[in-house]
């Protein structure tokens, strides 16, 4: 008879005098019972922790401005400056390390309409007091008199400039290019659409492809332009005027609107006759929007106090962040690292927020990451569940914002309740009007 | 392969040439078909059943799903087996040389003497006369033993090394012990209530609402005692929270046998009748019934996967049964009833009936269909025969050994091959310290499973709920009549009730409200109400006629 039996020896699971234990492991499915339901426990956990976790808020930087931030303009070249740009015209910027102020200046006599950084790392700015300033606030001390002046006609709304060239453009009731080299107070170019005379709010210039300007006016139009033929493309009209654009840093080709009607349209500029997606949450105008640098997200800043991030593809939004002491929000931007995102309102403070409210910077062990990456996972995993779904979009709003939005809802039921009733017993063979499309009033090429 | 690749991929007419990688009836080259037999091994082992048919399901994303899952199946099975060769152990065996041999005949001395010095220390007998029958059990990891004699005794050891860990004199009847999650706390059941104590023998807490109880089962996954008294209430009782979380009667008496199935944590309750009943906390009726032996079923066991149950009866008969189907396998010959009966991880079955034990092996197999099941006509091995009644059978998980507890103390017998050689260290490890207890119970917590998650099929969690959806669909009248049909159908249920002063018609005519709506349905039923008066009347002059004559009947006043 051939006998053999199962041996162990203890000592080869923990050496002597070892505190390191040795686990073997066996994948066999029939000593791992109730796979599934323990796998969506431990979902369940995970979305709880997630939100246990979250804490967006990061901090205030400095001691903020003394009137409301109105523009924000962070330096494609480095990872830790931005300026901001307040009503009473005071410029500063600032180092993101420190959380701390390192340059200003009194810029202007009223508010600080726009800014941007030049590609040698220098700060241009528009005001409503008819000028744009040019400062070099890296090698100057703060309070220093500007490197450059350009004297404009009217005030100017906003600015822009080209990726590569020295060309920046700035608007008012058109849209005029000035060359950075040549501090003459003529524009090298002035774009405008031919028929239109209301003041241009917002421009931006396409940073991938660098000829593509888009701007929108008070006449509740999109414009596009293209710089090397000097003449507009396009136009469309909304139902209400937009606030801000962005364009997509990944797809050259897509735009966002933040627009007065609370709603952030994302428009593909081959056809702008209907909207790729409409971003509805925001209960008040949105005032400012931007792409996140890996275009797959956006934030959005609003009237009605509160932030909002969006993912591209998604008509709600994901998160919503918000403070008791944080006034309109004007203006909002992420950082280059898309790990954290700037936002200037109101009340004066910049406050830097984290892009993901539950994530955590700072060095992990492996252990934490695979756990953190096996939570996102399984989070995903069992999405659609109604626990997980309900506790994973669960968010604390204000009381304003909520029975706003509460108002909201109930208001577009009834249009949408009344515009069914007219299709249902009106004429016959009227088609509804896609969302998408409805606030597009008229197209121009 | 050269020429085609040279080829033009778009033909003159600018058709693109559909591409192949061979003929369309190639043979699999000798690394593919390699790589598909290790597939099926794989899958015929560490698989999950047969995949879903992709080619029923019409809408695209969700056969893209499905089709990414069934791939993730198929690839964690032949991980799965691939990782075989990281396992350390391989399982034990007792094998007849010659023909003559039987493993059956093998005596524990003789087993003993071939095994290894340590191995052989696992196979001892404790003498423990005068406190009754002694019932079993052993933790989860295997590594501690619980026994608790009928008048009283209880004790714990760490039996590897034979530390006693406390040792408890009730003086009153004790029906049932149970180790709960780990070694630090058991449940016993004693005269009238069920008491947990910790591993010092403190009593920590009395379970007062569970009176009589005879047996109970701890479901580890869910942190659920539940157990069943002799008034047949099956109780559920959380121990991390303490609450009750169910409780139902059996209705059918003193239930005989308990047992769960490990793979889907459904309760089997065997009852007096022959029946065994399925109960989950959910549900207050058993949610099957089956009628398994001709008497009182005297024991239960499920394998680990939860596909087959060993039963035995008081009519001496052990059944196997398919518990997926409900359908009989074999049944086998006791001598006396089987008292207890047990499986273990490898699918040997240990059954205890008299004073003797047997074991049995491929008494099923998952790889074969309930017809192919084979009839054993030997068991594997036997013990006993020396004039002790066996109370209860226990494996002891991830070791050859056979726990049996009997009315003259308890007995460690060695069965080569019963086993789990490869335990997995995260979900039960026997060779754990104490900072590996603690962290293991802390994780076990936190993945507790909610009761409301058991049910006959245990992976239901987050699949579609596409049952309720069909019952929804069959509780809707489909045969429900609609216009014309249903109007009919509306008359005739009037026109068939009564005919006197009350009858639905006229009931339906004289309701108030609508005396000025004149529809269809109104006109139908004047209608109808006029032709059943027509044929009273002409009913009434018939029998009047009748009356006369058939020469006087012409006379007759009509009407009259």
């Amino acid at each position: 008879m051939k006998i053999k039996a199962l041996t162990r020896s203890t000592s080869s699971y923990q050496a002597p005098g070892s505190d390191v234990a040795h686990h073997p492991r066996n994948l066999d499915p029939a000593i791992h019972p109730f796979e599934r339901a323990r796998e969506y426990t431990r979902a369940l956990n995970a979305t709880k922790l997630d939100r246990m976790f979250a804490a967006p808020f990061v901090a205030q930087l400095g001691r903020g401005h003394v009137d409301g931030v109105y523009t924000l303009a962070k330096d494609p070249n480095a990872l830790d400056r931005f300026a901001s740009g307040s009503g009473d015209g005071v410029l500063k910027v600032w180092d993101l390390p420190s959380q701390d102020e390192v340059w200003q200046t009194q810029a202007h006599d009223n508010l600080v309409k726009g800014m941007c950084w030049t590609q040698d790392q220098k700060l241009l700015s528009c005001g409503s007091d008819k000028t744009t300033k040019l400062y070099d606030p890296y090698n100057s001390t703060p309070g220093s008199a500007p490197t450059a002046t350009w004297l404009g006609q009217n005030s100017f709304t906003g600015i822009t400039r080209h990726r590569t060239d020295t060309t920046f453009a700035v608007s008012s009731s058109v849209i005029s290019l000035y060359d950075l080299s040549r501090p003459s107070s003529t524009p090298t170019q002035t774009l405008a659409w031919p028929t239109s005379i209301d003041t241009i709010t917002c421009l931006s210039l396409n940073q991938t492809e660098t000829s593509i300007l888009a701007s929108c006016a008070t006449d509740r139009s999109l414009v596009l332009y293209d710089l090397r033929t000097a003449s507009p493309l396009h136009r469309s009209v909304l139902t209400l005027a937009s606030n801000a654009i962005s364009w997509n840093p990944m797809e050259a080709f897509n735009l966002a609107l933040a627009n007065e009607d609370h709603n952030i349209y994302l428009f593909d500029m081959r056809n702008l006759s209907r909207a790729l997606n409409v971003l509805k949450d925001h209960v008040s105008a949105v005032m400012d929007v931007e792409f996140s640098p890996t275009g797959e997200e956006l934030v959005s800043a609003s009237y009605d106090r509160s932030i909002r991030l969006w993912k591209r593809n998604e008509g709600h939004s994901r998160d919503v962040y918000h403070t008791k002491r944080m006034q309109r929000v004007f203006s909002s931007c992420w950082t280059p690292d898309n790990k954290y995102i700037l936002s200037g309102s109101d009340d004066g403070n910049i406050r830097l927020w984290r892009s993901n409210a539950s994530a955590r910077s700072g060095v992990k062990s492996a252990r934490q990451r695979q756990k953190l990456e096996y939570d996102v996972a399984l989070r995903e995993r069992y999405k659609h569940m109604p626990e997980v779904k309900r506790i994973a979009r669960h968010r604390h709003v204000p009381k304003q914002v909520k029975k706003a939005g509460e108002i909201k809802r109930e208001e577009l039921g009834g249009i949408k309740r009344r515009e069914e009733n007219e299709r249902k017993h009106g004429k016959k063979g009227v088609k509804r009007r896609s969302d998408r499309e409805k606030m597009v009033l008229a197209t121009e090429q | 392969m050269a020429e085609l690749q040279t080829t033009d991929l778009v033909k003159a007419n600018g058709q693109v040439r559909a591409q192949r990688k061979g003929p369309p009836t190639a043979q699999l080259s000798a690394e593919d078909a390699a790589a598909k037999k290790r597939q099926e091994e794989a899958s015929r082992k560490y698989g999950r059943g047969k995949g879903i048919e992709l080619k029923n399901v019409k809408d695209r994303k969700a056969r893209g799903t499905l089709k990414a899952l069934e791939e993730r199946y198929k690839e964690s099975a032949l991980k799965a087996k691939e990782a075989e060769i990281l396992l350390e152990h391989d399982s034990g065996f007792l094998e007849p040389e010659g023909e003559l041999e039987r493993t059956y005949k093998v005596r524990q001395d003789v087993i003993r003497q071939d095994v290894g010095v340590e191995t052989a220390k696992k196979g001892f007998e404790l003498k423990l006369e005068g406190m009754g029958p002694y019932t079993c059990d052993y933790t989860r990891s295997g590594r501690d033993l619980l026994l608790a004699g009928r008048k009283g005794h209880v004790a714990t050891m760490d039996w590897r090394s034979g530390k006693l860990g406390c040792e408890l004199q009730f003086g009153e009847t004790v029906r049932d012990a149970k180790w709960l999650h780990n070694n630090q706390y058991f449940a016993v059941a004693q005269k009238r209530n069920v008491y947990i104590y910790d591993h010092h023998g403190v009593e920590i807490h009395n379970l007062d609402q569970h009176v009589e109880t005879t047996h109970m089962e701890f479901l580890p996954y869910h942190f659920l005692l539940a157990t069943v008294g002799s008034a047949g209430w099956l109780k559920w009782q959380d121990t991390s929270t303490g609450k009750l979380v169910a409780q139902t009667s059996t209705k059918q008496g003193t239930p005989t046998s308990l047992a769960q199935n490990p793979q889907n944590a459904i309760l089997h309750v065997g009852h007096q009748n022959g029946t065994v009943s399925l109960w989950s906390p959910n549900s207050t009726t058993p949610l099957v019934k089956m009628l398994c032996h001709r008497g009182p079923v005297r024991s239960l066991a499920m394998d680990r996967e939860g596909r087959y149950m060993v039963s035995t009866g008081q009519d001496m008969k052990m059944s196997v049964w398919d518990i997926r189907a409900f359908k009989p396998v074999h049944e086998y010959f006791l001598r006396q009833p089987g008292a207890s009966v047990a499986i273990s991880d490898r699918n040997l079955t240990a059954v205890g009936w008299g004073t003797q034990t047997s074991v049995w092996k491929d008494l099923f197999s998952k790889n074969r269909q309930d017809v192919d099941q084979v009839k054993v006509q030997s068991p594997y091995m036997a013990w006993g025969g020396e004039g002790q009644h066996i109370e209860r059978v226990r494996w002891c998980p991830f070791e050859d050994i056979l726990g049996v507890g009997h009315d003259k103390g308890y007995s460690s017998l060695l069965v080569p091959g019963a086993g789990e050689p490869n335990f997995d260290a995260l979900e039960a490890n026997p060779y754990e310290n104490a900072k590996g207890r603690q962290e293991a119970e802390v994780k076990a917590l936190l993945n507790k499973l909610q009761p409301e998650m058991i049910s006959l099929d245990p992976d239901f969690v987050g699949k579609l709920d596409t049952v309720s959806n069909q019952q929804r669909q069959a509780e809707k009248d489909l045969d429900r009549k609609t216009g014309a049909e249903a109007e009919r159908e509306r008359v005739e249920k009037l026109r068939n009730r009564g005919r006197g002063k009350n009858s639905s018609l006229r009931k339906f005519l004289r309701k108030k409200g609508n005396k000025n709506v004149v529809d269809e349905h109104k006109m139908r039923v004047i209608e109808m109400r006029e032709e059943q008066r027509k044929r009273a009347k002409e009913a009434k002059e018939g029998r009047k006629g009748e009356d006369l004559g058939p020469a006087l009947a012409r006379f007759g006043r009509k009407g009259g």
